[in-house]
């Protein structure tokens, strides 16, 4: 079974774990008052780094931050070293799951050459500056809010959306949480990480990923539900079955909301791509033409590409072709325990369920989970150990099968109770649109 | 490999805020605790193009209310008792974020099972702050304008759709 193969941890990860929970607690008290056990720790950290490329980089800005002057560019090194880190930790448990699965993967491709971040970034790296020399401790109602007029900035150019996307996400946590200093448990390596990836993100001339035109049939597997409290998207992760062979890939529609639009009123938002959602709540394939296909697997979805197909069970997709598709190497800079999630296909109970990932917005629940005797998922590394999170299960209830998918309620609830539970929370949305076509053109 | 699943402290998806409670709208269409605020807009009953924005001082509890345009509220007339508009902001922060939330941010400590919050509060007048939190409401809604995009997004692995189980 998958669940014994997955058992050993790969060597090193709790090393490397270490000297990253190390870094991440400099930042909760802030670079500006380190002692000296957290200077050692960030040390440690420049110290990991002997005889690799970035062995000047790590050893200088970790020695000036120590010494007090904390700088764009020693900060940009200090996130370089722990987006290497952990992207260690990353490669050795995928290669960890590919040799236990027998999942195929492509290698990386060849470098992009760099896409420029044409999209203002220095206000972002200045915000991130000052919550590192403050430390989370230190964040206030005035800092926390202090990265919205970015967030405004980079949302009205469409190459600053995934930056943008990522910092109202953050900002919106730490408004809520501020002030840091009285809360009882600060997230430490959550805010960490969304501060490193961030600051990354922030960087100039950043690789442009390689990608290719690609078409043939769409199978899916499973919708995968992300929000925070303005935004809402729908990764589906499928099959494409193209002349050459089948890849897992993965595509994603986001729309843009505010905090009130929430469960499954939020599929409402994403009313744009009709196709796409068509066919997670209708259980069909998609037909697709010269897509723009990743090498990270990532299919740029487009509705003027697509056509409606026939009927597909993804459990059926996922009994006879997951085992031979090919996966894709995930993008250098994005790689991190906390971003695998790697489809399979298990009996019931092989590993333990994240039920904390079961959507408000689609028909999963812990029960219907707890009595499955197939799910079909997405297994993750929650920082300890491998995870399931359901995105469909076969279960019995009351001694009657039971199906339910996580997109089921891509156009609507399909559940009585539920639909009439969105109806009245669904007129949040037209409620919001009535009032901005008011008031907002004036 | 241990069976208990990564302390708070190292999840990388440790949960930190509580998602809002679904209400309606109509009536109060934007609350937020922001700024040392509670403050959000309030829909004219009898003008479908006035709104009122009021604000509670989390602090002083001092409050106001204003149109749009900058006119004073009439029910509340520059003074210290809570007019319908405030009355209705207030129960709809409740309703979204919960009692809890709401007192600790005003910073008052009200009898368990309250949710009646106005006992408790010792309001007084307070400046307007009227255009602040219109054009907050105005950037709220601006969202929905925003186009949909399909970019992949990879940093939203962090931010997992609200369960119904803590709602």
């Amino acid at each position: 079974m998958l669940s014994d193969a997955l058992r050993a941890r790969p060597a090193g990860l709790d090393e490397v774990l270490s000297l990253v929970d190390g870094l991440d607690d400099a930042l909760v008290h802030g670079l500006a008052r380190l002692d000296d056990e957290r200077a050692a720790a960030l040390e440690a950290v420049a110290g990991a780094f002997d005889g690799s490329p970035l062995a000047g980089r790590a050893a200088d800005a970790i020695g000036k931050i120590v010494a007090g002057t904390v700088t764009d560019d020693h900060l940009a090194a200090l996130a370089g070293c722990r987006v290497a880190l952990l992207g260690a930790a990353h490669d050795a448990l995928v290669a960890g799951f590919d040799a236990a699965s027998g999942r195929a993967r492509e290698p990386w491709a060849a470098p992009g050459g760099p896409a420029g971040a044409g999209h203002p970034v220095a206000g972002s790296r200045s915000w991130l500056r000052e919550l590192a020399i403050a430390g989370w401790r230190g964040v206030d109602h005035e800092l926390a809010a202090g990265g919205a007029p970015t967030v405004r900035a980079l949302l009205a150019e469409p190459s600053g959306r995934r930056l943008a996307v990522l910092l109202d996400g953050f900002g919106a946590e730490l408004r809520a949480a501020a002030p840091v200093a009285t809360l009882p448990r600060v997230p430490v390596r959550r805010w960490a990480d969304l501060w490193t990836r961030a600051l990354v993100l922030s960087q100039d001339g950043l690789p442009a990923e390689p990608s290719a035109p690609a078409g043939g049939r769409l199978l899916i597997l499973g919708a995968d539900l992300h929000e925070h409290p303005t935004v809402f998207r729908c990764q589906v992760h499928g099959l494409l079955e193209t002349g050459a062979g089948v890849r897992l890939v993965r595509t994603s529609v986001a729309a843009a909301k505010v905090d009130t639009i929430s469960g499954p009123s939020a599929w409402r938002m994403l009313g744009a791509f009709p196709i796409l959602l068509g066919a997670l709540a209708e259980h069909r394939s998609v037909e697709v033409s010269q897509m723009t296909l990743t090498a990270s697997g990532d299919l740029i979805w487009d509705e003027s590409r697509a056509a409606p197909g026939e009927p597909a069970d993804p459990f059926t997709t996922a009994r006879v072709l997951l085992a031979g598709a090919v996966a894709s190497a995930t993008a250098p800079l994005d790689r991190h325990p906390a971003a695998i999630a790697e489809p399979v296909l298990l009996a019931g109970g092989e590993f333990e369920a994240d039920t904390d990932r079961l959507p408000a917005a689609g028909p999963l629940t812990p029960e219907l989970v707890a009595g499955a005797s197939a799910v079909l998922g997405l297994l993750r590394f929650d920082g300890v150990r491998w995870v399931v999170q359901p995105l469909a299960v076969q279960a019995t209830v009351r001694k009657k099968p039971v199906v339910a998918h996580s997109g089921d309620w891509a156009l609507g609830p399909t559940d009585a109770k539920a639909a009439k539970a969105e109806a009245a929370a669904g007129g949040a949305v037209e409620v919001l649109r009535e009032r901005a076509g008011r008031l907002l053109r004036k | 490999m241990t069976s208990e699943g990564a302390a708070f402290e190292r999840r990388s998806t440790a949960p930190v805020m509580a998602p809002v409670r679904a209400r309606k709208l109509a009536k109060v269409p934007f609350v937020e605790l922001s700024e040392g605020r509670l403050q959000g807009v309030v829909s004219s009953g009898s003008d479908v193009e006035r709104v009122y924005v009021s604000s509670i001082t989390a602090a002083e509890h001092g409050l106001s209310c204003n149109t749009n345009n900058n006119r004073p509220c009439g029910g509340l007339g520059g003074g210290a008792r809570p007019c319908n508009h405030l009355k209705a902001l207030l129960e709809a922060a409740v309703a979204q974020y919960g009692v809890e939330r709401v007192a600790r941010y005003l910073k008052v400590e009200p009898p368990s099972g309250e949710t009646d919050l106005w006992p408790a509060l010792r309001p007084v007048a307070a400046p307007q702050r009227a255009a602040e939190v219109f054009s907050g409401f105005l950037r709220h809604l601006a969202y929905l304008e925003v186009p949909p995009t399909t970019e992949p997004l990879p940093d939203l692995q962090w931010f997992p759709a609200a369960s119904a189980a803590v709602r």
